[in-house]
């Protein structure tokens, strides 16, 4: 039996499809089955991030309706042999084309199968949201280091605490160095005492993620790019691994702590 | 039983009347009999000032519409006016109710963005109350953390209730009828807000000050007798 984890924030563009596309793929590259599934109906786009949009032949409500089977909507990811696979959106219907019955019975099935299953929420808190939520047994909210992010994941924290799964997990998206070193931006511990949830990583604001999410190609697949290290990081952590958080003031480092990292990266 | 026996007293005391109705008799004897009693007695006395009566029913319990009549009934002699009805009695949903209103009930946990917590008596929070949170209390509300949200003490309307928080940073007071913001230029650490109580002062202000202060303004708070 899988894990099926769904990926919300309440507030729209603080990178929910980003961070499914990225972990996803970052899972798969740790060797395990991960199914993604796209719940934005009507405004699908977790598909482009991954570059899979031209594959796309049936889709989530297609399934729930009966059209197809499960099997023949799932798209595969060429670049991962044979462990990524997604469920696309329908891009025709609105979001009441799918109850959140439908949506359980569905991802109970894919658990079966999968090692991972992370849902893609869209914004809101109406019936996408309970769309998503309904199958999943874990949780992880996605807020960006802004008063209005932080106030919407503290509402959806608390709608989540209300369902049956477990205490959902934090990651802070989208950090730019210097606007938290001057205080412009609420830090690292703002956020987390402010939501008091446990924090699952952290993800620096890069040009490259948004460089690659229009290429077709997640920044996870970038070996050097701080960004990704990020996502494979969190990604070890659902693994259960336990790995510091990355620091956020590389250059300002004095000589010895170079050192110290260094000796310390083994 | 003749029919001579008083069913209504009428006794005067420094404070007003006093109107003892018996509790045996039927209600509606009752009734004429207070009506006839008042029309007579006080006739002669239309240009006093209003002299308040309290209405004591013994065991009789005492519908809200039976009350409201005994009121208008006193209400029309014209110098008099109900300032209680007093029984002995009262229903399980009544006594349920006091009871409720008089309980402190409390909670551990966050109270986040969207969520209103509403009690009927005092309520205790150990935790915070984000911005976003509510709690709606009749009596006072007692928080253990950090106050980001409102908070709503007496809000059915008792003045004298209070809110205390470890960490008073509020984006709402609001204390029965009366409501304070925070001010606009929130420079948080501009001043200590550890340990603050909120309370509504004699120009009908909510105020904020030291928790120490609250032993003075609002002494019924301590419900605590006895101790060595």
């Amino acid at each position: 039996m899988g894990d099926a984890i769904v990926i919300t924030s309440g507030k729209g563009g603080v990178g929910k499809t980003t961070t499914t596309a990225n972990l996803g793929t970052a899972l798969a590259m740790q060797g395990k089955k991960v199914c993604l599934i796209d719940t934005d109906i009507g405004l699908r786009n977790l598909d482009v991030v991954l570059g899979l949009e031209n594959r796309i032949i049936y889709d989530l409500v297609d399934v729930v309706e009966g059209r197809c089977k499960i099997q023949q909507a799932l798209v595969k990811d060429k670049r991962f042999d044979d462990l990524l696979y997604l469920l696309p959106a329908a891009q025709t219907s609105d979001k009441s084309a799918v109850e959140p019955k439908q949506m359980k019975e569905l991802v109970e099935q894919l658990k079966q199968d999968y090692d991972y299953i992370l849902i893609d929420c869209p914004a809101g808190i109406e019936q996408g949201y309970k769309n998503a939520i309904a199958g999943a047994n874990k949780a992880i909210v996605v807020t960006t280091p802004e008063k209005s992010a932080v106030r919407d994941a503290d509402r959806i924290v608390g709608l989540l605490e209300k369902e049956a799964i477990e205490p959902p997990m934090l990651i802070i998206n989208r950090i730019r160095n210097h606007m938290m070193e001057s205080g412009d931006m609420l830090d690292i511990d703002e956020v987390t005492t402010h939501l008091s949830i446990d924090l699952l990583g952290i993800v620096i604001d890069d040009d490259q993620v948004i460089t690659a999410s229009n290429k077709g190609e997640p920044i996870a697949l970038n070996p050097d790019n701080k960004a990704s290290i990020a996502y494979r990081n969190i990604a070890k952590r659902i693994l259960g691994e336990s790995i510091p958080l990355m620091s956020l003031t590389p250059d300002k480092k004095s000589v010895m702590q170079k050192l110290i990292g260094f000796f310390g990266k083994k | 039983m003749m029919g001579n026996r008083q069913n209504v007293m009428i006794k005067g005391t420094k404070d007003g009347f006093i109107l003892q109705l018996d509790d045996q008799c039927g209600y509606d004897t009752l009734k004429y009999e207070l009506m006839e009693k008042l029309s007579v007695q006080y006739k002669a006395l239309d240009d006093q000032p209003l002299i308040s009566a309290k209405i004591q029913a013994g065991n009789r319990y005492l519908t809200n519409e039976q009350k409201e009549e005994l009121r208008e009934i006193v209400r029309s002699q014209k110098s008099l006016v109900v300032e209680e009805i007093h029984s002995n009695v009262m229903t399980l949903e009544e006594a349920d109710m006091l009871k409720r209103q008089h309980e402190m009930s409390s909670m551990a946990g966050i109270i986040r963005s969207g969520q209103v917590i509403e009690v009927e008596g005092d309520f205790l929070l150990i935790g915070d109350v984000n911005p976003g949170g509510m709690i709606m209390a009749g009596g006072n509300i007692y928080i253990l953390g950090t106050l980001k949200g409102i908070a709503h003490a007496g809000c059915y309307g008792n003045e004298q209730a209070v809110i205390v928080a470890s960490q008073m940073r509020p984006s709402q007071l609001r204390i029965s009828k009366h409501l304070n913001r925070a001010p606009d230029t929130d420079k948080n650490d501009q001043e200590s807000h550890e340990m603050e109580c909120a309370y509504i002062d004699e120009s009908d202000q909510i105020v904020v000050d030291r928790l120490q202060v609250l032993r003075h303004v609002r002494p019924m708070i301590t419900k605590h007798e006895g101790g060595r």
